[in-house]
């Protein structure tokens, strides 16, 4: 897994409420049998007016004009501002494939759906959340070029260019294994012992679960 | 100390918590399906893993196999990407060792109706699937959850899930549900009061009267729909609705081993007095038919009430959604729910393709004919056993005649991953469990609602309240 530690990068806006992993990644592109591929169908329906394929390059799709991540002044931002529940829905791991490939590193919301939350951190994506009205706060000040630094060790977001800090909380074991970039089946496999114990306990008390 | 069945169940797999205070949990079946594990199998062949426990997993492909042709096997998948997909989750079980119900296997189905069917899922259990509709397992009470597809390849490897754990949440429910009521209204209902994010973090347990008289299916379709309300995962306690449902099948224990397993699965129980961090209490009897109107499941209500005014609501984010949505979906506030137009019915989903939704549907349609103005009407089976044995009920029949298309089993029109999607625009009833944008097709339009009132507004041509049919 990519690690991450700091990252400095404009953001961009999605105000919307309860934004769901069908919105992230739409069904059609699930389809694949790969972890990459997915970057140019993030938020499909609304970044396109119209139907796509997978396979179809963004040079071949009618591009919705309105839609805010389409806008000059977001191009190549890092940072996705968004809004309550962001992620729910679906458990498809595609979504944060596709916002990773696409460009973001960091989602910063007042709340994430907790099976996307979890997914992030398998993929060195960064979900922070932070206060309703820190949120609302950095939405008002997006338009004019909201340039972040995320610092996942000190646990703070920062506004460059301001004395705007704020802290942010993260799991300890998360944070360890985004900041390594660890991997999570190897770190689980240094206790297989235990697992073997425990497996060995379970076949005994509930051998009807054991079907060799 | 008093446990809830989340504790209990969440100690017995409890392999040991490590210093940073995450839990290694450790699982009893991994089901499997062809789009979120091919990423997963591709991860442990790269770095030269096996399977932890290869008994531990079974596998059917339901997301994107074809509900016609079905005799033709893999031919029948007209879709090379879709076939690939399929294909590949085969030669993945075969090289693997992994049990797989295939595509042409009678046994084939929707994972969340095949796992309860054979006897694959029992009480006690902890289950995973890259799916977040695991949750349905919850109704045996199972510790049930939907993962990613990381996640998916750790439990292939380790027969663990490192996770921290979930808070108790308590949803109490009295009475019992009028006739024509059922427990895909009384979800939506919950749904409607908790949003889309008010169970996240928790474990949900319904309990109270109105569940204890819930069969397995009606119990299935609750748990299913936990996922909708921000829980991982839903339970419902054992008794004997459940140790009956079991007796049997395939996959069931046998013998002694039944007995010994049956006096272990009636202690799967919340104890008196058990801390829970929320409750929420409801009252069965006041539930009605349920119809969402908008694209989060949150946006409901009942048949007999009016699509709601975004200009009404006090919460100004919660007003300009519904404000999206009501344009998305081309309503109009405060219009009847009853005169919502329709032009497609599925009848379908791990939420309601059971065998009891099948039979709701068609008591509903007496002797009706699908009205002249629905393009289309579907009912897709959950599992291949649940078709046959709609078959011999004459329930097929009774689809058939009345203009129904009777199809096989997968998931479908659900999520619209096969051929099976709506048009842009169009306006569905749905007995599946997500009414977000463009999730049944591009631009398609879906009302979330039971099989009876599905049913019913199929032969309408637009939503009737189905306890005001006689």
């Amino acid at each position: 897994m990519q690690a991450f530690t700091v990252l400095e990068g404009f953001a961009a806006p999605l105000d919307r409420a309860n934004v769901d992993t069908d919105q992230i990644i739409p069904k059609q592109y699930l389809k694949s049998i790969k972890r990459t591929g997915f970057g140019d169908y993030l938020f499909d329906a609304w970044r396109f007016t119209d139907p796509g394929k997978m396979g179809m390059t963004p040079n071949e799709r009618a591009l919705n004009r309105e839609f805010v991540l389409n806008q000059p002044q977001y191009q190549g931002a890092s940072v996705l501002l968004a809004r309550d529940n962001f992620g729910c829905g679906s458990s498809r791991e595609h979504a944060v494939w596709a916002l990773q490939e696409y460009g973001f590193r960091v989602v910063i919301a007042p709340s994430f759906a907790d099976i996307f939350f979890g997914n992030c951190f398998k993929n060195g994506v960064l979900p922070v959340a932070l206060d309703a009205e820190i949120v609302d706060e950095l939405f008002a000040q997006v338009a004019e070029g909201l340039q972040l630094r995320v610092d996942l060790a000190a646990q703070t977001v920062t506004v460059v260019g301001s004395d705007s800090v704020f802290e942010f909380h993260v799991d300890s074991a998360l944070k360890q294994k985004m900041l390594s970039g660890m991997d999570d089946i190897d770190m689980t496999l240094a206790e297989r012992a235990l697992i073997e114990d425990f497996e060995a306990q379970h076949r005994q008390r509930q051998p009807w679960l054991f079907r060799d | 100390m008093a446990q809830t069945l989340y504790d209990k169940i969440w100690q017995a797999h409890d392999v040991g918590q490590r210093t940073d205070g995450n839990s290694l949990l450790y699982i009893d079946l991994q089901l499997l399906h062809e789009v979120t594990s091919p990423q997963a199998f591709e991860g442990l062949q790269l770095a030269d893993r096996p399977l932890w426990r290869v008994t531990a997993n079974l596998a059917t492909p339901d997301h994107n196999v074809p509900t016609t042709d079905r005799d033709k096997g893999f031919a029948g998948i007209t879709d090379e990407i879709a076939l690939a997909q399929v294909v590949t989750l085969d030669e993945n079980c075969k090289k693997f060792g992994v049990q797989q119900f295939e595509i042409n296997d009678p046994r084939q189905g929707i994972v969340h109706v095949v796992g309860p069917e054979q006897g694959a899922t029992l009480p006690g259990m902890t289950i995973v699937c890259g799916d977040s509709h695991t949750s349905t397992h919850g109704a045996f009470a199972a510790l049930a959850q939907g993962i990613g597809t990381s996640e998916v390849e750790h439990v292939m490897a380790t027969q663990c899930l490192v996770q921290n754990k979930a808070k108790n949440f308590a949803i109490n429910v009295s009475g019992s549900l009028a006739p024509g009521v059922t427990a895909k209204d009384l979800v939506l209902a919950i749904i409607g009061r908790l949003g889309t994010a008010g169970a996240t973090g928790h474990t949900i347990e319904y309990r109270g009267a109105a569940i204890r008289e819930l069969s397995m299916e009606a119990r299935m379709t609750l748990c299913n729909m936990a996922i909708e309300a921000g829980a991982r995962a839903g339970l419902v306690a054992v008794d004997d609705t459940t140790i009956e449902y079991i007796a049997g099948r395939p996959f069931a224990p046998k013998g002694e081993q039944w007995d010994q397993a049956v006096a272990y699965w009636r202690t799967l129980v919340s104890d008196d007095g058990a801390d829970f961090d929320q409750i929420l209490e409801l009252d069965a009897s006041q539930v009605a038919p349920q119809v969402t109107w908008g694209t989060s499941p949150e946006m409901v209500s009942g048949v007999d009430q009016q699509v709601p005014d975004p200009q009404s609501m006090s919460d100004a984010v919660q007003a300009e959604s519904a404000r999206l949505a009501l344009d998305y979906m081309g309503l109009e506030p405060e219009q009847p729910i009853t005169g919502i137009k329709l032009d497609r019915i599925f009848i379908g989903s791990c939420t309601n393709a059971r065998i009891e939704d099948l039979r709701a549907a068609a008591a509903v349609i007496g002797g009706g004919r699908v009205a002249d103005t629905i393009k289309q009407a579907l009912v897709v089976p959950g599992s291949g056993l649940v078709k046959a044995q709609a078959e011999k009920e004459g329930l097929a029949q009774i689809f058939i005649d009345a203009g129904f298309e009777w199809r096989s089993a997968g998931c479908s029109m659900c999520l619209g991953m096969n051929p099976d999607q709506l048009g842009n625009g169009e306006h569905c009833a749905s007995t599946s469990n997500r009414n977000f944008e463009g999730r049944q097709g591009y631009g398609g339009r879906t009302h979330l609602v039971s099989p009876a009132m599905a049913a019913a507004a199929a032969v309408a041509g637009h939503f009737v309240d189905v306890r005001e049919l006689s």
